[in-house]
């Protein structure tokens, strides 16, 4: 038996080339510019090989859509949709974590990730004039993971996928500036639990693999549909495969983490990941469900709606408790992630295009909201009790104006593109039978909403002064807000262009 | 001139202006006439589309339908019958009045005084959103943003306690809107669908029944009731309206909230006529409790604000009983009862807010011989109150006479129950009007109560064009009524229900 080496179309996979290429060069410049230039560098580089590989998607990749690599990646519509939004997403994020504030550094981060919090290491580290620039390689890594997850069409491909986006974004919850223990135990408890859920995955690959004798996407799918019994297999197999899936969205059971992560991460880390992560995690989720066990959805469908509804009430419902802005908004990305799965569970082509564009919407607001939330100081550090955003509106109109309209947005009122992608995905679930699934969301949605209200209480209608102060942000942000914000309004008042992008990207290969 | 886009012109002016107003410099001192002149202008192209409107004829009037989200189904489509060229009407007359009427709610000039007026101009294109689109999920757009300057208007401007009434105003309001947000979806899905799939007339006349039809007409008339509002969901209404500056409850009671007793009219009788026949025992049952609830609490109420909140439950009573009753006078009694109201209920908040301006306190304990310190002032509440407990020859009389009339012919005995609101309006009208106006100076009255000046002549201005309105609407509503007459009968043909036959016609007796 021999060998045969397997054709890979280097240029419909040429966008992730041009990513990890960047993020080689990114690690070769970390080793040999002085630290004084690597910031002036590394920003235009990584912003650079984000817009190259977005070109390269839009003009070569489009033409070229099939499965390549033996068939372990699939490029196609839904594929090239989640990957260019990745990009943009990960471009706006990547400028929010490039602030500086009028330092010499990404203000966000610690100049010391391997020391101990207040140790000698750190105010040495300091004091040298360390630089925070690795950051920009270990985004692109985790970028590059994020391009694979949604095309792998072989499930081993996409659990190394899942590892290549994971691994750097822990690194990066552990690298904040400030409160660092809190960040260090947001990383710890991101790799453990994250590690767990891999295996969980690799488990339910197992499992699949047995039952199939493949782990390619297609090949389960004709298992399924061809061959009887074997349940015993085949169930716990999808049933594992989505608790790995169903983490990385943090959907409720496997939501523990978020809240401590977002909470602890970096700001402008947490909009990335928050908005990233979960692009991604859809993309590659929609694919197993609908290419791979589309044929067993009687036997896993209830299980994942089960999921839905209690991502929805528990998202919601834990919300309204909390006293944090950061950690609203992770309940809130727990809620979202409900009412897109309402979305995927539609189980057709509308289920497909709704989920792209609420992950859109949701992309678009979570980024900005989370880099003005690093703007709201107090002592030096980040003010994220909701307390001490009371009057902000007077201090600071322009910020609380921002913010109001992403969490009206967060709350789906019409005329934002939070309201159009809940509009998608519901429409989308009462079509294919799902309105009991819908009518949870509503009410969740009603349930969020008070919690975003309150936090427009605070700003606008309370009139405790603090010493709370908004820092001005440089370009790089306001630039992201602004983009957040009028895409957030572009989507809700003309939604027609993106909507017809996503309908017109819905068939998978397999 | 047929062919000039009239709906979306009104719309877009007030758009316009609050953009404008919103971002003029700040030091610009007058941005207050910049708003009223905006409201003036709307008003005036409102007029202009009442030229163009042919009342005789049923149906929509000056549509214009656009593609909007093709996917979606969803079109932008205005257009107007009598009924809503009604409620626009007295939603652009109501505006400027109210502008007028906060000229010194927030005295400096600056930023915050911009935001208050430009968010009352882009109230007023919602307002005109809702009523002129013929369009389902245009109209729950404009109904739910509605609520966003409301929820500011209250939030920022208002009383002590604005907070929590602006909060409450919005979850109440959201919360129906979210459920009738699920029914918007299902009646798409049940209508033919395609791209122009929400146009109102893709959905009308669409044979739904049995329980699909129930549970849609439930869907949308909760986000009604609650909008209305009807008891047992009207506990929004008291605190929102108490804590707004008058102006604010002004459009809020006045305007706002006839989008839930239009909207039944619109879309609960139209898209689900035997579903509407199905709950109507219901519906009158909880609109006459309604008309007595209101009124009983509103004989209790101590303050001024809530009194006036009050009286209006009662008064959406009547409007829902016309509506539910479904005979022709009935129906055209409510739609009729719903301008009124408006100008009713705009008099009575804008003058209460004079008194409480001088006064310094809600509490009605707090006055007490006030016609000799303001007798003008006092006056007006009077001719307010006399129209509010529909004094023959004031406005609300004669809607308030053809509801009971026309809910007769059907509902006897909710018609005679409902009749005895009339005579609780006289008690909590005339009971406050004598606790105000009349009697000695409270011993413990505010500082300010012995030397506070009679109404000014900006404050003239303001309650001029309304006591007008009464007194036109009731010695004349002919045109009023003709306006409405045609809509109201297309909506009754749409449902399918006869006219009950008067017992005594053909008697010889």
């Amino acid at each position: 038996m021999t060998f045969t080496a397997p054709e890979i179309d280097y240029l419909a996979l040429l966008p992730l080339i041009i990513v990890i290429v960047g993020g080689l060069v990114g690690c070769t410049l970390e080793g040999v510019l002085h630290r004084t230039r690597r910031y002036g560098v590394q920003l235009p580089v990584a912003v650079g090989t984000l817009l190259a590989a977005l070109v390269a998607l839009a003009t070569v990749s489009t033409d070229r859509t099939g499965t390549t690599a033996a068939g372990a990646v699939a490029i196609d519509g839904p594929a090239l949709l989640v990957q260019g939004l990745v990009l943009v997403l990960a471009i706006v994020g990547l400028l929010v974590m490039s602030e500086r504030l009028g330092g010499s550094q990404p203000d966000a981060f610690t100049q010391a990730g391997m020391s101990v919090p207040g140790s000698a290491d750190e105010a040495e580290a300091t004091r040298l004039g360390a630089t925070t620039t690795e950051v920009y390689p270990l985004t692109l890594f985790s970028v590059a993971g994020m391009l694979l997850f949604p095309a792998a069409n072989d499930l081993l491909v996409m659990f190394i996928a899942l590892e290549v986006l994971s691994l750097p974004l822990y690194v990066l919850c552990g690298l904040a500036r400030r409160r660092r223990l809190l960040s260090q135990e947001a990383s710890l408890k991101y790799f453990l639990l994250g590690a767990f859920s891999s295996a969980f995955f690799l488990f339910g690959v197992t499992l699949l693999y047995g039952y199939a004798g493949s782990m390619r996407l297609d090949a389960i799918a004709e298992a399924v549909s061809t061959r009887a019994g074997m349940d015993g297999l085949l169930v716990p197999g999808v049933l594992l495969l989505a608790v790995g899936l169903l983490f990385k969205v943090s959907a409720v059971p496997f939501h523990a983490w978020t809240p401590d992560v977002y909470q602890g991460a970096p700001t402008p880390v947490t909009g990335f990941m928050a908005a990233c992560t979960k692009v991604a995690a859809f993309g590659a989720a929609l694919r197993v469900f609908y290419v791979a066990v589309e044929g067993a959805r009687l036997e896993w469908q209830p299980v994942v709606a089960a999921v839905a509804v209690l991502t929805m009430v528990v998202g919601a419902v834990m919300a309204v408790t909390q006293t944090d802005v950061k950690r609203i908004l992770a309940y809130s990305s727990i809620a979202h992630a409900g009412f897109i799965l309402v979305g995927v569970l539609a189980m057709d082509a509308a289920g497909i295009s709704s989920t792209v564009f609420y992950l859109a919407a949701y992309g678009f607001m979570t980024i900005p909201a989370f880099a003005l939330i690093s703007l709201v100081r107090s002592g030096g550090t980040e003010a994220t009790h909701v307390s001490q955003w009371a009057g902000l509106a007077q201090r600071s109109p322009w910020v609380a104006a921002g913010f109001s309209f992403l969490l009206l947005a967060f709350a789906g009122i019409p005329l934002t593109s939070g309201f159009t992608g809940k509009f998608a995905v519901f429409s989308a679930a009462v079509a294919t039978g799902g309105w009991w699934l819908v009518v949870v969301g509503v009410l969740a949605s009603a349930v969020t909403a008070y919690i975003y209200v309150r936090l427009i209480v605070a700003m606008y209608f309370g009139d405790q002064p603090g010493d709370t102060v908004v820092v001005t942000p440089s370009a790089l942000t306001t630039f992201a807000v602004v983009t957040g914000v009028v895409v957030t309004l572009g989507l809700g008042v003309l939604p027609a262009p993106m909507l017809e992008l996503a309908q017109s990207a819905t068939q998978f290969v397999r | 001139m047929t062919d000039f886009p009239w709906l979306t012109t009104l719309l877009l002016v007030p758009v316009v202006g609050a953009a404008v107003v919103a971002l003029l410099p700040r030091g610009f001192a007058r941005a207050r006439e910049v708003a009223l002149g905006f409201s003036l202008l709307t008003l005036l192209v409102a007029f202009g589309t009442l030229g163009s409107f042919a009342g005789s004829e049923g149906g929509f009037q000056l549509t214009e339908t656009y593609p909007w989200i093709p996917q979606f189904g969803v079109s932008f489509a205005l257009g107007v019958d009598g009924l809503g060229m009604a409620m626009i009407l007295l939603g652009t007359i109501l505006v400027p009045v109210c502008l007028v009427a906060a000229w010194e709610d927030v005295p400096a000039a600056g930023r915050r005084q911009q935001s208050y007026f430009a968010w009352m101009l882009l109230l007023e294109a919602f307002m005109v959103g809702v009523f002129a689109a013929t369009d389902v999920f245009l109209f729950y757009v404009f109904f739910e943003a509605m609520l966003v300057p409301v929820y500011f208007l209250i939030g920022q401007f208002g009383g002590p306690d604005r907070a929590r009434a602006a909060m409450t105003f919005l979850l109440y309001s959201l919360a129906g809107g979210l459920i009738m947000l699920v029914a918007v979806i299902a009646l798409y899905l049940q209508g033919p669908g395609g791209s122009d799939g929400f146009l109102l007339e893709r959905l009308t006349g669409l044979q739904i029944g049995g329980t699909t039809e129930a549970l849609l007409f439930l869907g949308f008339f909760i986000a009604f009731a609650i909008k209305a509002p009807l008891w047992p969901v009207h506990t929004w209404l008291p605190l929102a309206a108490s804590e707004s500056r008058p102006a604010t409850a002004v459009l809020l009671v006045g305007v706002l909230d006839k989008v839930g007793t239009f909207g039944m009219l619109r879309f609960c009788l139209r898209l689900f006529p035997e579903a509407s026949q199905w709950a109507t025992p219901v519906v009158i049952t909880l609109a006459v409790i309604s008309v007595l609830y209101g009124a009983v609490l509103a004989v209790g109420q101590t303050d001024m604000l809530r009194l006036i909140a009050y009286t209006s439950v009662s008064h959406f009573g009547f409007i829902i009983l016309g509506i539910f009753a479904m005979t022709q006078v009935s129906g055209t009694g409510a739609s009729l009862y719903m301008v009124n109201h408006g100008f009713t209920t705009a008099a009575l908040f804008l003058i209460a807010g004079m008194l409480i301006a001088r006064g310094g306190s809600r509490e009605i304990a707090a006055y007490g011989g006030w016609q000799r310190v303001t007798p003008v002032i006092a006056g007006s509440l009077l001719v307010a109150g006399l129209s509010g407990l529909s004094l023959p020859g004031l406005n609300s009389f004669v809607s308030e006479f053809m509801v009971i009339v026309g809910s007769f012919q059907r509902y006897p005995v909710a018609a005679v129950i409902a009749a005895l609101g009339v005579i609780l309006a006289a008690v909590y009208i005339l009971l406050w009007y004598k606790k105000v106006a009349t009697g000695p100076l409270p011993e413990a009255h505010p500082a300010g109560a012995a030397t506070a000046r009679d109404m000014s002549m900006r404050e003239k201005v303001v309650v001029a064009p309304l006591i007008a309105a009464f007194l036109a609407l009731g010695f004349y509503p002919r045109p009023v009524i003709d306006l409405l007459e045609p809509a109201i009968q297309s909506t009754l043909q749409e449902v399918g229900v006869s006219e009950p036959v008067p017992a005594a016609e053909g008697s010889d007796r």
